[in-house]
């Protein structure tokens, strides 16, 4: 399992074939009661991203269980449900109803107000709650996000799925005014890819969680970053948007970036840029013991 | 929905608009109402826009320059190529005895082509000044009214012999509901993906929030 879609970046239901070109799909954020979400305008585009602001729209948790994940199961493809919530009560109940997913812990939704727990305090709640395997979807605002990983690390989670949008402003070009009815939103597209990659570099050092990366990811040598970064699976995000053909061409480049640096296969390229650093690093540190 | 790389085959100025024709290639041209997501040469999000024209083998649409991304679609030159998807949307519904078109300023983009599957009924089409005018050329049988003349007044005493399919500014569209409650209108509203993912294009139909790319662009006025 490689290819996930980021979530929120894609309805299963409305696109189906764009789910099954993907190993794993992630729904959009389930939240306890239904949410309409933020007023429009929710969207904006800037040079090299986009802002979001939706706000979390969804059924709520009892409309996605009984008409919304029966409908996704038929699919064929494995669902990994993303949770969120405004306390770890929350976010722990909603993971206790569900049975034969992936659970996803929106915990850096930037569009909403947050629950007053830490990460690794609602990671804990939740795992108190299930069994199923729990992601942690981290912001990549936090001075160091590492230092988050090892708390939900130690708070037990399975995975960490790095990283969220991060919180961008426009404002209109004649009135002055931000672009977005919310003010801030979320920003993503290729202007987040090195914030992704310096976190989830950072994680990989941190903790041996298997890591989720996204962010940016446009091409299979994206991917190829984020692997070589420490990422096992990669979600495809605002990229899906302009191009809900990405997953089958992004594979397609993925393996022709393999084939020509002469990897069997994408696995060899998980965490590959931990050995060449630390080699660089080790050099370094004997120059500067030389020297002195 | 299918997503091909098609070429430029005209591009032709209409006024302060552009009339961008494409090559058809694999696509259906879908009905009038429906919209195509435009790769946008340069941006990192594409464009929606309604099938203005669609004549064997090629789709044109029209479109005004109003930002970088549709600055962007009005240079593009025959012998250049972009990705579209689509078609997308609800379009008109046809089964219409007595239609009547009303357009508002790039509103009138999806008229010319309903205009032709209707056989060319009645239309009337409100600008903002000659210039934009230029562009009800394309609409057959159109009665044209410039600011500060609005599509409303003549409108006031067509309704009752007319069932009226709309397109144009929100305002324009409010009013003609108010005028025509058994009206069909096609709304428009920022949109990242065009296909249901993205949740930006959210409109309040019947009183809730609801993504207009899924459940519209076109709705009936009550």
């Amino acid at each position: 399992m490689l290819l996930l879609n980021a979530s929120g970046c894609l309805d299963a239901l409305t696109a189906p074939d764009v789910a099954r070109s993907l190993d794993a799909f992630v729904t959009k954020t389930i939240t306890p009661l239904p949410r309409e979400g933020n007023p429009p305008v929710r969207l904006a585009e800037t040079e090299h991203g986009m802002l979001n602001a939706i706000g979390l729209a969804n059924p709520g948790r009892d409309a996605f269980l009984d008409r919304v994940l029966p409908r996704l199961r038929e699919l064929g493809v494995p669902i990994w449900v993303s949770v969120g919530g405004f306390s770890a009560a929350e976010y722990a109940e909603t993971c206790a109803d569900l049975e034969d997913v992936t659970i996803e812990l929106n915990l850096s939704c930037p569009n909403v107000d947050e629950a007053p727990e830490s990460a690794a305090e609602i990671v804990a709640a939740c795992r108190a709650a299930t069994t199923l395997p729990l992601y942690a979807k981290l912001s990549p605002a936090a001075w160091d996000v590492a230092e988050t990983a090892r708390a939900v690390d130690g708070a037990g989670a399975d995975g960490l799925s790095l990283v969220n949008t991060i919180r961008g402003l426009t404002l209109d070009r004649r009135t002055l005014t931000p672009s977005l009815a919310r003010g801030a939103g979320g920003y993503s597209g290729p202007a987040l890819k090195p914030i992704a990659l310096a976190a989830v570099y950072a994680c990989a050092r941190a903790t041996s969680l298997p890591i989720v990366g996204m962010g940016g990811v446009q091409s299979g040598r994206d991917v190829l970053d984020l692997l070589a970064a420490g990422a096992s699976r990669v979600a495809l995000g605002t990229i899906l948007f302009a191009d809900p053909d990405a997953p089958t061409r992004v594979r397609a480049e993925l393996d022709a970036e393999c084939s020509a640096r002469g990897y069997a296969s994408v696995h060899d390229i998980v965490g590959i840029a931990h050995e060449r650093t630390s080699t660089q690093h080790g050099q370094h540190s004997s120059e500067v013991v030389r020297t002195r | 929905m299918t997503r091909a790389r098609l070429n430029v085959a005209a591009n032709e100025s209409i006024g302060p608009y552009t009339l961008l024709t494409v090559e058809r290639g694999s696509l259906d041209a879908g009905v009038p109402g429906q919209f195509f997501m435009l790769e946008a040469p340069g941006r990192v999000l594409p464009r929606p826009m309604s099938v203005c024209l669609a004549p064997p083998g090629r789709l044109a649409f029209l479109i005004d320059p109003i930002g970088p991304g549709t600055r962007a679609l009005c240079a593009l030159q025959r012998g250049d190529a972009i990705h579209v998807l689509g078609p997308l949307g609800n379009g008109f519904r046809l089964d219409v005895d007595r239609p009547l078109l009303v357009g508002g300023g790039i509103g009138i983009a999806p008229l010319p082509f309903l205009s032709e599957r209707l056989g060319e009924p009645p239309a009337l089409l409100g600008f903002r000044s000659e210039w934009h005018a230029e562009a009800a050329a394309l609409v057959p049988n159109a009665e044209v009214v410039i600011e500060p003349t609005f599509v409303t007044e003549p409108l006031a005493e067509l309704v009752p012999d007319y069932e009226v399919l709309a397109c144009g500014p929100e305002p324009m569209l409010e009013a003609v509901r108010a005028l025509a409650r058994d009206a069909q209108l096609a709304w428009e509203a920022p949109m990242a993906c065009g296909y249901g993912a993205c949740y930006g294009c959210a409109v309040e139909i019947d009183g809730e929030l609801k993504r207009l790319c899924v459940e519209g662009p076109v709705l009936a006025a009550a």
